[in-house]
């Protein structure tokens, strides 16, 4: 089950035409699919596309009524592979995945299918994770578009417009024969707004009826010599081909008056190169713009003509593009040039190569290009500044950083305390990380581990301390990288090359970091898929001898111990620690209102949760730095003597007991108590626990008869 | 705090019509959730509204930025902004102090247009708790900043607003949003958006409804005065009488020394009992008698606190006396929220190790168990490990109970013997500095509070302390000798390594 279901919204698919469809980006996508007679959909989870996964996955039903199948593919490349459907029959297919890291890996079966070309409308759905809130590195989908020449589209970033990409990228995918790929920036998936729907539409041929017939043809299989002529194809027949299309459909966009300078912008940018021109006085909220704009819908290819007779008569463009290489930029002037062209071209001089297009960088590039090329455009007030901005106090010094962690009561939690633990004994280790929640325990409090080389690869970055050493080398790797690369890659690697090293597979139950999608090895039960497939069989299968199921991994002393064993034993070949317990984010979804109905029956429920004794505790918070939790946090007490905050633990605790297993593994302070109320109590426990206060409360009051007692309001 | 300017709704920036309002919040508080109310409650009442927001890994408790913009519906469709852009929002919601501070950092909240409405409560960050002494970032500074940067400012503790009323602070915010007028909806308006999301519907109103008052309400969330009266303590009038006579002579103490000797009195009586409690007087006075008006009594103030926390030293035997004292039970079912129908169980965490147990021998038979290896060893053996007592339970409270109760003998032990001679030799070196450095005696006296902790963390402690008062000695001789040892404690306080204050001793060897 995945951390936020869309059941509800998935209703909203089944809108006809007349209706009007409103939410989020991603339901858009899924509805245009629809709406266009995809035969097959699929994809691997990832922010920013992870939600479209997890309603495709909720839409199950609804795409079977339609003949649709859906597949949560292995990987990238497993569902950039699956688009081969669209290489004999004619069956539009579409994949989703995250890019450009999911493309990275996608990239493989990308080449082959665009080398093969398509006879179905094959598109593949990609969430560009650039700037803020990305978490990976910075990179572009667009230089894959460019090797492997696919059509790169990147609507403007608005509901029609996106459902409108849909349409048009299965339209050119066909007319061209070449896969199509639709890029929607990490904002736009989750933008909400509206469009009119139109009613769905089963595929004229569904994969079910094609596998009855079967096809195939020598000619499109990558071989020599077909490759060749593949090439040649591409050249030839599909390039102009979609730009033919292209143009004859006006997939880009032209807006504003004729000018003496324009603006060349991605569709993704549009948005906020109008929020920009608003700012300056030069676009009304509607998007009347004084400014001509060409818009690129796609970006690539590129086409020449339309290019050209936007710039005729222009003394000056503005290319706006987004994060380097700057691919267009370099196009377009190359277009300019040998067209002998005198038209001076503005782009990455007066906007950043790098980083994030934000409000405030798009207002001061517009306004630096238009100071260069178009004074006179400039509203007085920006040409010459009278008031200087009010000067307020400078807080980069007061607010913390805040980057993303493990959530409270997460299970990964401990495994790092123990690790930390571990390596106060052993010294420090050589550690790689993986793609995963487990990532943050590269950050404070822990700080382990320095590399991370790609999902599923955590032990792979280690092969070269293989051969072992002073002091064994170790890696984590996650239950969703482990079964997306990890296996072999990184664990087969490991046994073939008879790897000293140790690995630790943390096992959360779900895919968590995407936002809890079932994996193979998930424990719950999936209609649709086949989950409980154990890691360690895998393991062991792949022939891996030294193996440790951890299913407790709150236990920070025996998880210590099981490192530490793994790291000691004198048994060779790889050592692999399989530390296993439900991601708490989505256990606690999932049992909440399971214990509230049980609460309001009558059933008898114990809530545990952890406390601090405030007297007790000095203040020296090193039980935060081997936890980290959020629950976990500081209280200055009232009190005059004291100089140092206690630790306190809030009301969010969910009583997994890290804290208090950390503080007896590390021998820190005896601050921590779990409380557990317990609701509905039996009748026999009410009358013992009254046994007990009675005997307890007549030895307190006899201690207390003897001394002083400062406790206000404690009676 | 609820401030200033008249209530009229944002949005007369550039665009006109376009209202743009940021929610800035931490992973895991409902963001999304007040997000989805603004926009329902926007598109109901005949806006278009676009909502974005960054989904997935950067959610995990980390800051995250909701945004929204809306306009009067019309026949064309605005083109709103993806993003939030410094220096063009009308309304920031924050939902933690330092996430106002990070609005205010990024531009977002600006003199001319923006309304900020930020709960003043703390989610503290990693990096602010991770530090062996104080690391809390400043919330006094972000106030002060707010102040200047919004157009109007509305600051609450949303988050008790919401946790009073059984609810989480989403909905606290909604309501000070709706009170704060910056939307041009009325409140009925909020209310059917919450009514219309159909989750925990009457806990949300009334946190809805507190967040509404809180805004109107002014000053009403000032910080409470602190106070710093000690409670009577109830017992035998004769007790009574003796602790009265005490506090009459922690009374007679110069005026900045009181305060902290009647705190520092109330802690050592009831850590040990009266006689403790006079003799920590009997420290006082002679500190005093040798202190000096013209500095007023600093020596002697810092002496009355870091003498009280020196005397009630962290043993077993405290530990298993605050255990057991029936407020702590009664504590405990307040903070965890049980009530007569429920049971309470109490499960407490602890490890003892050997130097403990060895601590709490007489101090003769003490110090040859700490002597002997094999003495340590079987000691380990016994009592060395994590048990989990439920001190609920009748065996594991007589357990407590029996520890606690060892509180006559405690003297005898080798802990207080240990105890007292590092008090008098940290005296001492204070006291030896008096006389040709008043501030420098002051500081030395200070440099106690490096030593909290129980087991590895204490022993660390104690080498902090070692290490910064031999740093000490080296400046001793110079005029700046004070500032050094202030600059050298607070380097102690960094981190648990010592790395910085590695650094400040390098330093100090530098020119020494």
């Amino acid at each position: 089950m995945a951390e936020r279901s869309f059941k509800a919204e998935v209703e909203d698919l089944r809108l006809g035409a007349g209706d009007t469809f409103t939410g989020e980006g991603i339901l858009a996508i899924t509805k245009a699919l629809l709406e266009n007679g995809v035969g097959y959909v699929g994809g691997y989870q990832g922010a920013p596309i992870s939600h479209l996964m997890d309603v495709l996955a909720d839409a199950e039903d609804l795409m079977a009524e339609l003949g649709v199948r859906y597949e949560a593919n292995a990987s990238e490349a497993a569902a950039a592979a699956m688009l081969a459907a669209s290489v004999h029959y004619p069956i539009r297919g579409a994949v989703t995945f995250k890019g450009p890291v999911g493309v990275n890996v996608a990239s493989d079966a990308l080449a082959n299918l665009c080398s093969s070309g398509v006879t179905g409308g094959a598109l593949i759905i990609v969430g560009e994770d650039y700037g803020e809130g990305s978490s990976i590195m910075q990179e572009r989908s667009h230089a894959f578009a460019m090797k492997s020449q696919f059509w790169l589209l990147d609507p403007r970033p608005n509901l029609p417009s996106i459902v409108q990409a849909v349409e048009q990228g299965f339209a050119l995918s066909e007319a061209s024969n070449t896969p199509v790929m639709l890029m929607v920036r990490i904002r736009s998936c989750h933008v909400t707004g509206s469009f009119a729907a139109k009613d769905n539409r089963p595929p004229p041929l569904t994969v079910r009826a094609a596998q009855a017939n079967p096809q195939s043809n020598f000619a499109r299989v990558v071989l020599p010599p077909m490759s060749f002529a593949h090439e040649q194809d591409k050249i030839k027949n599909r390039w102009p081909a979609a730009e033919k299309y292209i143009l004859d459909n006006g997939l880009n966009e032209k807006f504003g008056p004729d000018a003496p300078v324009g603006f060349v912008v991605q569709g993704g940018m549009y948005n906020a190169v109008i929020r920009a021109l608003q700012r300056l006085g030069l676009a009304d909220i509607y998007g009347e713009t004084q400014v001509p704009l060409y818009v690129l819908n796609v970006t690539y290819p590129l086409i020449s003509s339309e290019f050209l007779a936007f710039s005729a008569g222009k003394s000056a463009l503005l290319v706006v593009e987004e994060g380097q290489p700057d691919f267009i930029e370099q196009a377009l002037g190359a277009m300019l040039y040998r067209a002998g062209a005198d038209i001076r071209l503005h782009g990455k001089d007066v906007l950043p190569m790098a980083g994030e297009y934000t409000g405030q960088v798009m207002l001061d590039g517009v306004t630096a290009f238009l100071r260069k090329a178009a004074p006179e455009m400039l509203p007085g007030q920006v040409r010459a500044p009278n008031a200087d901005a009010p000067a307020i106090p400078d807080l980069s010094k007061t607010v913390p950083i805040r980057p993303p962690g493990f959530c409270t009561g997460c299970p990964e939690r401990p495994i790092f305390a123990a690790l930390k633990l571990v390596q106060q004994e052993t010294g420090k280790l050589q550690i790689t990380g993986d793609i995963g929640c487990h990532l943050f325990a590269c950050l404070p409090p822990f700080e382990i581990g320095g590399a991370t080389m790609g999902y599923g690869l955590g032990p792979a970055a280690n092969a070269a301390f293989d051969g072992g050493g002073d002091r064994r080398a170790l890696s984590i790797l996650g239950d969703g990288g482990f079964w997306h690369n990890g296996l072999s890659s990184s664990i087969g690697n490991m046994v073939f090359n008879k790897s000293d090293s140790v690995a630790v597979i943390v096992d959360n139950y779900y895919s968590a970091a995407t936002g809890g999608q079932d994996i193979l090895s998930s424990r719950a039960a999936n209609g649709s898929k086949a989950t409980g497939n154990p890691i360690t069989r895998a393991l062991k299968g792949v022939g891996v001898n030294w193996v440790r199921q951890v299913n407790h991994t709150y236990d920070v002393g025996h998880m210590r111990d099981v490192l530490r064993e793994a790291l000691t034993t004198d048994q060779p070949g790889p050592k692999v620690i399989v530390a296993s317990s439900e991601c708490m984010l989505n256990k606690q979804r999932r049992e909440k209102p399971l214990r509230s109905a049980a609460i309001r029956e009558g059933r008898r429920v114990d809530i545990p949760r952890f406390g601090v004794d405030e007297a007790i505790c000095t203040g020296d918070h090193a039980c935060i730095r081997l936890s980290g939790c959020p629950s976990l946090s500081l209280k200055k007490l009232d009190d005059p003597l004291r100089d140092d905050p206690v630790a306190s633990i809030d009301q969010s605790c969910v009583g997994c007991g890290n804290c208090g297993e950390v503080a007896d593994a590390a021998v820190l302070c005896p601050s921590f108590y779990r409380a557990d109320v317990i609701h509905n109590p039996a009748r026999w426990e009410q009358s013992l626990a009254r046994l007990r206060a009675r005997i307890i409360g007549w030895l307190q009051a006899r201690r207390a008869r003897g001394r002083l007692s400062f406790e206000a309001g404690a009676k | 705090m609820t401030a200033l300017g008249a209530i009229e709704p944002a949005g007369s920036g550039d665009q006109g019509q376009i209202l743009k309002l940021a929610v800035m919040a931490v992973g895991g508080q409902g963001g999304g959730v007040l997000t989805g109310w603004i926009e329902a409650m926007a598109r109901a009442e005949g806006y278009a509204v676009q909502a974005t927001s960054v989904a997935g890994v950067a959610q995990r408790t980390g800051a995250t930025i909701y945004y929204i913009e809306m306009a009067p519906k019309a026949a064309q469709s605005p083109v709103f902004s993806l993003a939030p852009a410094a220096g063009d929002v009308d309304i920031v919601i924050a939902a933690e102090m330092m996430e106002a501070g990070r609005a205010i950092l990024r531009g977002f909240v600006t003199p001319d247009r923006t309304v900020l409405i930020g709960s003043t409560h703390r989610a503290l960050a990693v990096s602010e708790k991770t530090v062996p002494g104080d690391g809390i970032a400043k919330a006094e500074e972000v106030r002060a900043a707010a102040e200047m940067a919004a157009k109007r400012l509305v600051l609450a503790d949303m988050e008790v607003l919401a946790l009073q009323a059984g609810s989480v602070i989403s909905a606290s915010l909604f309501g000070a949003l709706a009170g704060s007028g910056a939307l041009p909806f009325k409140r009925p308006a909020f209310e059917a958006a919450i009514r219309a999301g159909g989750k925990g519907v009457d806990g949300s109103l009334r946190a809805f409804a507190a967040g509404f008052d809180a805004v109107q309400k002014t000053a009403a969330d000032a910080p409470k005065p602190q106070s710093t009266q000690i409670p009577n303590p109830t017992g035998k009038p004769d007790l009574l009488a003796e602790w009265e006579a005490l506090m009459r002579r922690a009374g007679a103490l110069p005026d900045p020394a009181v305060t902290l000797a009647q705190a520092g009195l109330r802690k050592l009586v009831d850590f040990q009992d009266l006689a403790y409690g006079a003799e920590y007087l009997t420290r006082i006075e002679a500190i005093l008698a040798q202190d000096k008006a013209e500095h007023s009594y600093a020596l002697t103030a810092q002496a009355a606190k870091y003498i009280a926390n020196a005397m009630a030293y962290d043993d077993v035997i405290r530990v298993a006396d605050l255990k057991t004292r029936s407020g702590r039970f009664v504590a405990i079912r307040k903070e965890m929220g049980a009530t007569e129908a429920h049971l309470l169980q109490v499960t407490e965490y602890m490890h003892p190790r050997a130097a403990e147990v060895a601590g709490m021998l007489p101090a003769g038979l003490g110090r040859r168990v700490m002597a002997s290896p094999r003495a340590l060893k079987i000691l380990e053996k016994l009592f060395n490990r994590g048990r989990h007592f439920r001190s609920d339970g009748l065996w594991a409270f007589a357990q407590l109970y029996a520890l606690g109760g060892l509180r006559f003998y405690r003297r005898r032990t080798l802990r207080h013997a240990e105890e007292v001679a590092h008090l008098e030799s940290w005296l001492a070196q204070a006291m030896a500095y008096l006389p040709q450095n008043y501030d420098l005696a002051v500081e030395v006296i200070r440099c106690r509070r490096l030593i909290k902790g129980y087991s590895d963390t204490h022993a660390r402690g104690r080498s902090k302390y070692d290490r910064v008062l031999d740093g000490i000695a080296v400046v001793a001789s110079r005029a700046d000798a004070a500032d050094w040892a202030r600059r050298l404690r607070e380097a102690a306080l960094q981190d648990e390594e010592g790395r910085a204050l590695d650094g400040a001793l390098d330093t100090i060897r530098s020119f020494s």
